[in-house]
């Protein structure tokens, strides 16, 4: 359909409001919610992901592309709820104690959440009961670490260790990054993932819940 | 030039800076380590071995002079008690090196900006901003010689609009919000040096510059953005000056040369030597008009040759006999033209911090009397500093960034006039990341 097509090309282009626009118009054209998702929004995510990889966009093009998909799933969102959709990708996020970077951090969150996942971020210098408590309060699919410290990376492991003596860890995934962190790192400390950016650790989440941001009952796969 | 500035300064043990000579400034920190009471005795070995090796490197290289650099980690500033601890360390080794070896030397002590460790940062009250203040306090009585900072005041909007691209954004964080956190911070230290008779050096705009640089190299932001923003990001470093700070300025403040066009004060760079640290396009520039030269900071871990700080004093050591030889042999402008001309046609990033580019983004800013005006006219004078040169071929932007660059002089000049045009837009789009009281709004 050329429309969604278009929404594409918009949502490519960081055109918020028209992206917008042309959500409601297609939802009034009675083009399913799931079809606009995967067909309009998604599809021209992906698009952005690929350019971003090859150094064709920068980040605040694709920050525009993202609150652009923003705005549409605003509009999308009650419609694939009352679909039975459910966002399968919450995302607990936070800097690790002793630790106050956070543009890193930041940035990994606002990517998800142009992807369409749902992200809880508790901030800078998170102690790992503050994880703990958040992972029980609001059941993330996964937890992301962040550290840019040598002298903090390694409460990136406590965190974990008492996650898991919480009787939480397999109730979760977790990702860590930062400067000083490593795929190795994150083996050590047991991790599930680690991401050297921000574009990378969106495929790495995607990766881990095997899934796009949105998920049908297979049965209402037409709409 | 490098090693001469119009106001060079002594301090510690009898260290002359920006007197014709260029010293190295040696910065380190810990190997991957937990940081707590535990480890704490760990921790101060850690430091113990780094001064006896400075001792030992400095009679081996036979340095004509040393500053030592101890950048605080946040629980040192938390714990005043640690960071003089630490302080006490190396101030014991670096008199040490004097008395033994008449090593001139000093050690600058850089406490931890902890005030945004709550969201918005209170940076004018509060549990952090009282330990930060006992941090410098202890510090001083613990054997610093000149104190430096690297302040956030302003970061969590500039984070947020550099991201987005929005030049509105990034020129209130700069323009506006920095330089009032500046003035007060500042007077604040000027005053505490003078009470305990310690250098006040100075800042660095390490989080708004340094990250741009950083986003850039990873292809996130455009280079040319990058430079614009080092540029503009001048003139909130700038505020300590005007306060009292008398340099040096702190060696990952890559806007130094400004700020030595503008103070005739000594300053710190650091370049290709800290690599360690991070990666640049402005490895040789940089160098171009240092007083001291520095790495940056390097793990303390083994290497083949022993430790890694003492493989960067090394490092340090060799790259300052070349300058201060240049200087010796008069052959130093056409070292500088070298390490100029070597970078400057690859990067805006490295343009913008020739002395030529430095000297015209400190005229434009000594032609304004705000700091919103000032930060304004220095971007807009690093536009024309790409333009010109891009005009003459003497560096090619890819297309991107050529656009980018048309799209940044277009955004700098539909800027308003004063700031008060810019007040209550940016309170509706960015109220919710700052506290006005933070900044006397």
């Amino acid at each position: 359909m050329n429309e969604l097509h278009e929404l594409a090309q918009l949502l490519e282009q960081g055109q918020r409001q028209r992206v917008a626009a042309l959500t409601q118009e297609l939802l009034g054209k009675g083009v399913g919610p799931q079809t606009i998702l995967n067909e309009g929004l998604i599809a021209g995510m992906a698009v952005v992901g690929e350019k971003m990889r090859g150094g064709e966009m920068y980040l605040p093009e694709v920050l525009q592309a993202a609150s652009a998909m923003h705005a549409s799933l605003g509009i999308l969102k009650p419609h694939l709820l009352r679909a039975g959709a459910k966002p399968l990708g919450r995302i607990l996020m936070g800097t690790v104690k002793g630790d106050m970077h956070d543009i890193g951090k930041n940035l990994v969150g606002i990517m998800l959440q142009g992807a369409g996942f749902e992200i809880v971020d508790l901030g800078l210098n998170v102690p790992p009961q503050k994880f703990i408590e958040a992972i029980n309060a609001h059941s993330p699919s996964i937890v992301g670490m962040s550290a840019m410290l040598t002298t903090t990376m390694l409460n990136m492991k406590t965190t974990i260790d008492a996650i898991a003596a919480a009787g939480l860890r397999s109730n979760v995934k977790v990702i860590v990054g930062g400067a000083p962190v490593s795929q190795k790192f994150a083996d050590e400390i047991g991790a599930d993932g680690y991401a050297r950016d921000a574009v990378l650790a969106v495929d790495k989440v995607k990766q881990l819940l095997d899934t796009a941001a949105w998920s049908m009952p297979t049965e209402r796969l037409t709409d | 030039m490098f090693g001469k500035a119009p106001k060079p300064l002594t301090c510690g043990f009898g260290l002359q800076i920006g007197a014709g000579e260029v010293y190295p400034e040696l910065n380190f920190t810990l190997p991957t380590m937990l940081l707590d009471e535990t480890s704490w005795p760990s921790v101060v070995s850690h430091y113990e071995e780094i001064g006896e090796m400075i001792r030992r490197a400095a009679k081996r290289l036979h340095l004509p002079g040393l500053m030592v650099e101890f950048e605080l980690l946040p629980p040192m500033t938390e714990r005043a008690e640690w960071g003089a601890e630490i302080t006490a360390v190396l101030h014991r080794h670096l008199k040490q090196a004097h008395e033994e070896i008449g090593l001139p030397c000093a050690l600058r002590v850089t406490p931890t900006d902890i005030r945004d460790i709550t969201r918005p940062p209170e940076l004018r009250s509060g549990k952090a901003w009282e330990e930060m203040c006992r941090s410098f306090d202890q510090c001083a009585e613990a054997g610093a010689d000149v104190l430096s900072i690297e302040s956030v005041g302003g970061k969590e909007v500039n984070d947020e609009a550099m991201m987005y691209g929005d030049i509105e954004g990034v020129v209130f964080a700069l323009g506006v919000l920095a330089p009032r956190d500046m003035e007060f911070l500042w007077n604040e230290i000027v005053a505490l040096c003078a009470a305990r008779n310690v250098v006040p050096g100075a800042d660095s705009a390490c989080g708004f510059a340094n990250t741009a640089m950083q986003l850039s190299s990873q292809g996130m932001l455009p280079e040319v953005f990058a430079a614009v923003i080092r540029a503009a990001s001048a003139v909130r470093s700038l505020v300590a000056y005007e306060c009292g700070a008398v340099g040096p300025s702190k060696d990952c403040a890559y806007e130094g040369p400004i700020l030595k066009s503008i103070t005739g004060s000594p300053i710190a760079m650091e370049g290709k030597s800290a690599s360690c640290a991070h990666f640049s396009p402005v490895g040789n520039v940089a160098a171009a008009m240092c007083d001291l030269w520095s790495n940056e900071s390097v793990q303390n871990i083994r290497l083949l040759s022993g430790s890694a700080p003492e493989a960067y004093l090394e490092l340090l050591a060799y790259d300052c006999r070349l300058f201060n030889k240049a200087r010796e042999s008069g052959t130093e402008r056409t070292y500088q033209k070298l390490l100029v001309d070597s970078d400057v046609h690859e990067s805006p990033q490295a343009l913008v911090l020739s002395p030529e580019s430095t000297f015209r983004i400190a005229s434009a800013i000594t032609k304004e009397s705000s700091h919103y005006r000032r930060t304004v006219a220095a971007a807009r004078e690093a536009i024309s500093v790409i333009r010109d040169a891009t005009m003459q071929h003497e560096l090619r932007l890819r297309a991107r960034e050529a656009q980018w660059l048309d799209k940044l002089g277009r955004s700098f000049d539909a800027l308003p006039e004063k700031e008060e045009g810019l007040m209550k837009a940016m309170i509706e789009r960015y109220g919710h990341l700052f506290s006005p009281e933070s900044y006397g709004l």
